[in-house]
């Protein structure tokens, strides 16, 4: 195959993984588990004395 | 083991401590360095304290050892509270901190007795580039091996951008340092011509991108949620900014050879990725700076709040600036001017140093056991001093710099250059006054720290925070 053409279709498999990737963060199914990751770092305590 | 149940506080104390220290350092030897731009006398005809080795000397202290001990010191904290697991290998980590510490030491005295490879960012010769490679993998196995132990599902996001910084940074550092040593203090690079000088770059810039934006918007997610308390504004865009920055950082180097041996279409596509780059840069910030919706009253009171906050005022700046000045119209005004020392400094000492300053003073209390450092006021001092700093720093060398470029440029009507060289640098001394009044600001907002610092720390008995116990999670 010819290198340019590898490297082009490289180039459109990483955009398509990245709106892959927006797709999978925006979806509605998934809005609650991210507002639970985010308050993770709020939830432990214990970290002043 | 007794120890298993609580955090590796050790480390990070070391490591904090250590950023303060090298902090003042890195910052007094850019003080002396911009004092001999206004007085060249100041020398003393001494080669160690010359310019030419002195300025990779405070390149190198601020970024690696400053930046440096910031970022082991919160990727380590970080990564345990938010696994609920001790750092993997004690000794290990043991190891990432005393061989940081001879790394500096080593660049230390080397750079001024004139040992370097010659590439920016990279000076130091290979036996230390090897000592190098060594702490940065067992640096990645501490790293990595806690998260593999972590005891909560979800890795949070602040560790993904720890743990891309400390990967990127791995391959950068062995593609870029790759040399032929001669001798034990020489060595030339492994690539020739144009390809060394995009080789060059390409980690150049990599460096800023991942040394000192990805783990420091690590500590952005983390550290400005914890002081707001208040979760990220938008998680699920946070994941966005991860990947956007991830997939588009490494192509923009080509934008520090505008204009040069580099093969046209490789300039334009980094001018290309650069424009890019404002789309997550500003996603980022708008995330950091929104998570204080509804919390704002907060900035009044909290002087650590102001550090983080306009920390990511700098940083939207800065990497609003980067992007026009890739453009190569832009560039050709303003590659080679002081316009470049004052974007670099507007991310340095706004974006990284803030950033870096804000963690430190909300860990130092909690990893000495106290409720807060031992004076507010001065915390709120030091911000006001760092950031009229700044703000001197940079104005003085943005005016400086598009008049060097206007001057440069210059033609008369016969076709002469209108000014000599040495006219547009008399016109530069009074900015080189105003930065280094900058300069000497800044660096008083850190020893005001450091003594800050000393008077929270001393007297008191380390403590390690206990692990949850697993129900919690």
């Amino acid at each position: 195959m010819d290198i340019n053409l590898l490297r082009s279709l490289v180039t459109v498999a990483a955009l398509a993984a990245f709106l892959g990737i927006v797709w999978w963060a925006y979806a509605p199914s998934r809005k609650d588990r991210f507002e639970r990751d985010a308050r993770m770092p709020l939830n432990e305590d214990g970290d002043r004395p | 083991m007794s120890t298993e149940g609580s955090y590796n506080y050790t480390v990070v104390r070391q490591f904090a401590i250590m950023t303060v220290v090298w902090g003042v350092v890195g910052m007094l030897v850019g003080v002396v360095i911009a004092a001999q731009l206004l007085w060249p006398e100041l020398n003393f005809d001494v080669p160690w304290l010359s310019y030419g080795r002195l300025r990779p000397l405070h390149t190198n202290a601020v970024i690696f050892a400053f930046g440096g001990c910031a970022l082991f010191a919160t990727s380590y904290y970080v990564v345990q509270r938010t696994c609920h697991a001790r750092l993997f290998g004690d000794r290990l980590a043991a190891f990432t901190f005393w061989g940081w510490q001879a790394v500096i030491v080593l660049a230390a005295v080397t750079l001024p007795l004139g040992y370097t490879s010659g590439k920016e960012y990279a000076e130091l010769e290979w036996p230390i580039d090897i000592l190098i490679t060594l702490v940065w993998v067992a640096y990645a196995v501490v790293f990595f091996g806690t998260l593999f132990k972590r005891r909560i599902a979800h890795i949070y996001v602040a560790n993904w951008f720890f743990g891309a910084f400390i990967i990127t940074v791995a391959v950068l550092h062995i593609v870029n340092s790759a040399a032929i040593p001669v001798s034990l203090w020489k060595s030339y690079s492994a690539y020739s011509g144009a390809q060394d000088a995009m080789v060059q770059w390409w980690y150049g810039h990599n460096a800023v991108g991942f040394f000192l934006t990805a783990g420091f918007l690590g500590m952005m997610y983390y550290f400005i949620p914890k002081q707001a308390e208040r979760p990220v504004y938008s998680y699920r865009l946070s994941v966005v900014h991860f990947w956007a920055l991830i997939f588009t950082y490494m192509w923009a180097g080509p934008h520090h050879l505008h204009y040069t041996a580099l093969p046209d279409w490789a300039q334009s596509l980094g001018m290309l990725f650069s424009l890019i780059l404002l789309a997550p840069s500003w996603g980022g910030m708008i995330n950091g700076i929104m998570t204080l919706s509804g919390a704002w009253h907060k900035l009044r009171t909290d002087p650590i709040l102001k550090f983080l906050v306009v920390s990511l005022s700098f940083y939207g700046m800065s990497t609003f600036e980067g992007p026009m000045m890739s453009i190569k119209t832009v560039n050709a005004l303003s590659h080679y001017t002081d316009w470049t020392i004052g974007h670099v400094h507007s991310g340095a000492l706004g974006w990284v140093g803030l950033v870096s300053i804000g963690c430190i003073y909300h860990l130092v209390p909690r990893l000495f056991g106290r409720t807060e450092m031992h004076s507010v006021r001065l915390i709120n001092t030091h911000f006001w001093i760092a950031t009229i700093g700044i703000v001197l720093y940079i104005a003085a060398m943005w005016i400086a710099g598009v008049m060097q470029g206007l001057m440069w440029r210059g033609v008369s009507a016969d076709g002469t250059l209108t000014y000599t060289f040495v006219e547009s640098v008399k016109a530069t001394y009074p900015f080189y006054a105003i930065r280094l009044l900058g300069g000497v600001l800044y660096l008083a907002g850190m020893l005001v720290m450091l003594y800050n610092v000393w008077k929270t720390v001393a007297g008191t008995k380390p403590v390690d925070a206990p692990i949850p116990a697993p129900a919690h999670a």
